[in-house]
């Protein structure tokens, strides 16, 4: 009796809770409604296999309780219902499939116009690349990253020279327009997913691999890294911010290319009236140096940076450093030198200018009060 | 009576099988660690298994800790937690339920219920047991080297897998490696016998189409695992190679912390595909037996015979064979070719139809049938309710196009939890439940078992169901914190509090069930040889426990297949198989107890 009751008050629950629960998916910011539409389609039909079945079973739980005196039907196969079972299953199953494999077929298939934007990553930071007036995006090589070429770019390539490129974990996108986003990883997998876009893929260490997708609502957007990419994946964060066009057009106009990055002309126009401090807490969290590093004295994968300056650390060697300008110039330039007792190896070294240096410095020191 | 020709009345005979000589030990090391007879094997098998899994249910409970009550519990960083999330993952999934189900009931099960005295292959059984157990120390050791364990994800994906940036990348892995090999040969060795005892060793009348479906299941599974678990193998001695001599089986040109490293021209989707050429036939290898196990308690206890029995045979060899050609679906977003999409997702969702067979003919044996709602029974119809759930989400993920926005999530922790954590386990307990009397010749305490199965079932449900949602919204897995992520709702962390609350629970509650195990060892009620009225040749042995060489004087013969349940004119609601057509005809009850074999 119990029994057959909470296997249908079970079928209740899970329905209403389905109905009424909050969570659900983030409301979409892409042309991915096809998406959507797929998953309500399976959400139905399994929907109705799964209250059928069970409350069936939960009726013959209630029905079909022994007694004694009676035996139970003895009917060891029933071709007929089998086949029609059978046939039924097919069908709801190629219901599903269906439209799954149609909305797939546009996956694969970015539309001609697409913009081309690259995505980088690296343990545990994003970068982009946009191709320059050309539309052309310049070859790259692992074998050319280094700390003055961190996007790795080909320096003999002609197509590579006007090619835009954003150090900073966030990206801006303009509205409306088809962009396939091609994926690249320096080190390890990593996966590029935006929950209001709905597609995802992941970044393979030797190949470049693609999504493509038009965003529909301007806003800004959460990109997680959705492939565990070692200790620091759960920092691995950025931001996509839709734009109009006119507003996209300005943002890139911030970004150096990779001629500028290498003559170094025209690179400072950005921080231009802005403080020391302020343009050191811009850097860290376009860096992603934020994502091991907390400001508010909470743990993370690295230390802290709150009152972090003039503070006495011990280092894994058992020796003490007072945490200096130059302490803290070596530590992100060559994070090996010398670690922090109770701290794993494993920070990127970064690739960072004298002056964005001196802006990080400031920021830590001035901006996050260390004492001394 | 009926016409289904299963329900044979003649005696076949298949090949002659001849009497085997046994090794009885005389010492105390023979008889319980050197043993050589598949029953004590069987319970070596379980009992580590269970004891290695106990350490996994421990570090899920850690791992809920942290992602109900993030910040709260200083000692799990994040490099302890991807740890807690690796071995978790790849004990529960190796070392606790393919050990469990093919070392463990396999063995005890096999012999017994096709009417062998023991495996074919005594010796190499043993050895089998011993290389296992050698692979489970090696894990744990590898939990005691420098730099610990490794947090690669069960999975071992590289590159990062053997990478600084990784917890455990030096020795870690280079254990957990050799670890894995040294189970694929002693499980080798063990599933060659399975496979060989249940070909060729079946007592006579015991035909293919008259075994139990517990057998039909045990034994596929091992063929997909002897199929499959090279795979792994190949896959971790280039692992292995890559991390020590540093050859670029699956390493590209990388360039990790900075440094150019000297790997070129490996790839790691290779590896991805060898992992899953591996990893999903894995999930039959753990869904076989259950499915096998199942259909026999739901059989028993609803004193029925299973419904369509040979589409049941016919389905567990098309999923079997299927298993092999959906692997990649668990790589949709994993940069392969993207037109492999077309191809997997439509496997995939194929071989939902035999699944959904399965389910049907389970549900299909309870109606009309005479139920005794028992403790075994109650968990095998709690596994049918949590695999349908399960199951449906499988067509979700393996739509390619679904699969979109939820890989990667909770959606995914939430499916593979229910399908083949939650569901098999429940069989697990039931099997327990089931069979302890014959393994100890005691019953399990009711009142107890049925308190274990009411929190473990519903308990589950509230940790799995709700997870599907956060799934949805796109919250992902293996994240050590998801603070600070705007498009999830604060309501999302009280949702991870509750589910980590009744992970809790669920996890406490198994101390019952040890404590029952325990208890009636000692003061269970005596069981009697056939205390389920079952039709199977494990329950018709003259001594119970079963000695070693399982019957009597005489092999027993079978006359009729596994499911004579509430045969019309039979007196009894179950024949045995060994009972032969002219007792029946005669209208002579088949006394359970009589045990001696025809």
């Amino acid at each position: 009796m119990v029994f057959g009751v909470v296997l249908i008050l079970l079928v209740i629950g899970s329905v209403l809770f389905h109905f009424l629960s909050p969570w659900y998916l983030t409301p979409l910011a892409s042309n991915w409604s096809i998406i959507d539409t797929t998953l309500d389609i399976t959400f139905w039909v399994t929907g109705v296999v799964f209250v059928a079945i069970n409350l069936f079973m939960a009726w013959c739980v209630l029905k079909f309780r022994y007694r004694k005196d009676r035996r139970a039907h003895y009917e060891p196969e029933n071709k007929k219902l089998e086949i029609w079972l059978t046939v039924i299953t097919s069908i709801g199953v190629a219901a599903m499939l269906t439209p799954g494999l149609y909305a797939w077929a546009q996956f694969v298939n970015p539309p001609e116009d697409a913009d081309l934007v690259e995505v980088i990553g690296k343990q545990w930071q994003w970068s982009y690349r946009f191709p320059g007036e050309d539309g052309m995006l310049g070859t790259i090589d692992s074998r050319h990253i280094s700390a003055a070429n961190p996007f790795g770019i080909n320096p003999d390539d002609p197509r590579g020279q006007d090619d835009v490129l954003v150090a900073s974990n966030e990206v801006h996108l303009p509205i409306d327009r088809p962009v396939k986003l091609l994926l690249r990883s320096q080190d390890v997998l990593h996966d590029f997913a935006v929950a209001q876009f709905r597609v995802k893929m992941d970044l393979v260490p030797g190949l470049v691999t693609y999504i493509w997708l038009t965003p529909t609502v301007v806003g800004k957007y959460d990109v997680l890294c959705e492939e565990l990419c070692g200790v620091g994946h759960y920092t691995m964060r950025g931001h996509v911010v839709i734009d109009e066009e006119t507003d996209f057009k300005a943002w890139l106009k911030t970004y150096p290319t990779y001629a500028q990055t290498v003559s170094g002309v025209g690179v400072e126009s950005t921080t231009a009236g802005t403080s020391l401090v302020e343009q050191g807490r811009k850097l860290a969290q376009s860096r992603g140096c934020l994502g091991c590093h907390s400001v508010d004295g909470s743990a993370g994968v690295g230390p802290t940076w709150q009152g972090l300056f003039g503070k006495t650390e011990t280092m894994v060697d058992g020796s003490t450093v007072v945490v200096d300008a130059d302490y803290l110039k070596e530590s992100i330039l060559n994070p090996g030198a010398r670690v922090v007792q109770g701290f794993a190896p494993i920070m990127p070294p970064g690739s960072f200018s004298d002056q964005e240096l001196d802006a990080i410095n400031a920021y830590i020191k001035d901006g996050l009060g260390g004492g001394s | 009576m009926s016409t289904v020709a299963h329900d044979a009345d003649e005696f076949v005979a298949p090949a002659e099988v001849p009497e085997m000589e046994l090794y009885h030990p005389k010492t105390w090391l023979g008889k319980y660690v050197f043993s050589q007879d598949a029953k004590v094997i069987a319970v070596q098998y379980a009992c580590t298994a269970i004891a290695i899994g106990l350490v996994a249910l421990a570090m899920s409970m850690l791992m809920r800790l942290q992602l109900g009550f993030p910040g709260s519990f200083s000692f799990i960083d994040p490099s302890i937690y991807l740890q807690l999330v690796t071995m978790h993952g790849m004990i529960m999934v190796i070392y606790l339920l393919t050990a469990l189900f093919l070392g463990g009931f396999g063995n005890y099960l096999i012999p017994l219920m096709v009417g062998a005295r023991d495996m074919v292959f005594p010796y190499v059984n043993m050895v089998s047991f011993h290389v296992y157990f050698v692979a489970v120390l090696v894990l744990v050791a590898s939990m005691f080297v420098p730099g610990g364990s490794t947090g690669a994800g069960w999975t071992l994906y590289p590159p990062q897998a053997i990478l600084p940036g990784t917890p455990g990348s030096d020795l870690g892995i280079v254990l957990m490696l050799v670890s894995l090999a040294l189970f694929i040969i002693g499980f080798t060795m063990g599933g060659l016998n399975y496979v060989v005892t249940v070909l060729q060793a079946r007592t006579r009348g015991m035909t293919l189409m008259r075994m139990p479906l517990t057998v039909w299941g045990i034994f596929m599974a091992t063929v997909l695992a002897l199929l499959a678990f090279p795979a792994l193998f190949v896959s971790a001695i280039m692992m292995i190679l890559d991390e020590t001599i540093g050859t670029s089986f699956f390493m590209p040109a990388i360039v990790s912390m900075g440094q150019q490293l000297e790997y070129a021209g490996g790839s790691p989707v290779l590896f991805q595909h060898l992992f899953w050429f591996f990893g999903h036939p894995e999930v039959y290898i753990v869904a076989l037996p259950a499915f096998g196990i199942v259909s026999d308690l739901l059989a028993v206890h609803a004193r029925k015979a299973i419904f369509g029995y040979r589409m049941m045979v016919w389905a567990i060899i098309i999923i079997g064979a299927l298993s092999f050609v959906v692997w990649a679906h668990h790589m949709y977003v994993s940069g392969m070719n993207p037109y492999f999409g077309f191809f997997f997702a439509t496997t995939t969702l194929i071989i939902a139809v035999p699944t959904a067979i399965k389910v049907y003919n389970w549900v299909l044996t309870l109606w009309r049938g005479n139920i005794r709602l028992t403790v075994p029974m109650l968990f095998a119809i709690g596994f049918i309710f949590t695999f349908i759930n399960g199951g449906l989400t499988g067509l979700f993920l393996g739509n390619v196009t679904i699969d979109l926005p939820l890989s990667d999530t909770m959606f995914v922790v939430a499916h593979f939890h229910m399908v083949m954590a939650v569901s098999p386990v429940l069989v697990v307990f039931g099997a327990i439940y089931h069979w302890y009397p014959k393994v100890t010749g005691r019953m399990l305490d009711d009142t107890l078992g049925k308190f274990h199965f009411w929190v473990t079932f519903l308990g589950t449900y509230a940790i799995y169901y709700p997870m599907h949602y956060l799934g949805f919204l796109g919250v992902p897995r293996r994240y050590y914190s998801i603070e600070g992520i705007d498009f999830i709702p604060e309501s999302a962390m009280s949702l991870n509090a509750g589910i980590s609350i009744a992970a809790f629970i669920v996890g406490a509650v198994q101390l019952v069930f040890f404590y029952n195990m325990f208890v009636s060892y000692y003061r269970g009620r005596e069981a009697g040889g056939n205390p389920w009225e079952a039709t199977t040749l494990e329950w018709q042995t003259p001594d119970t426990p079963p000695k070693h060489g399982n019957f009597g004087k005489d092999l027993p013969l079978v006359y009729r297949w596994a499911y004579d349940y509430s045969v019309p004119g039979a007196e009894l609601d179950y024949i045995p198989q060994n009972v032969p057509p002219s007792r029946v005809e005669k209208g002579e009850s088949v006394d359970p107890d009589e045990g001696k074999p025809a």
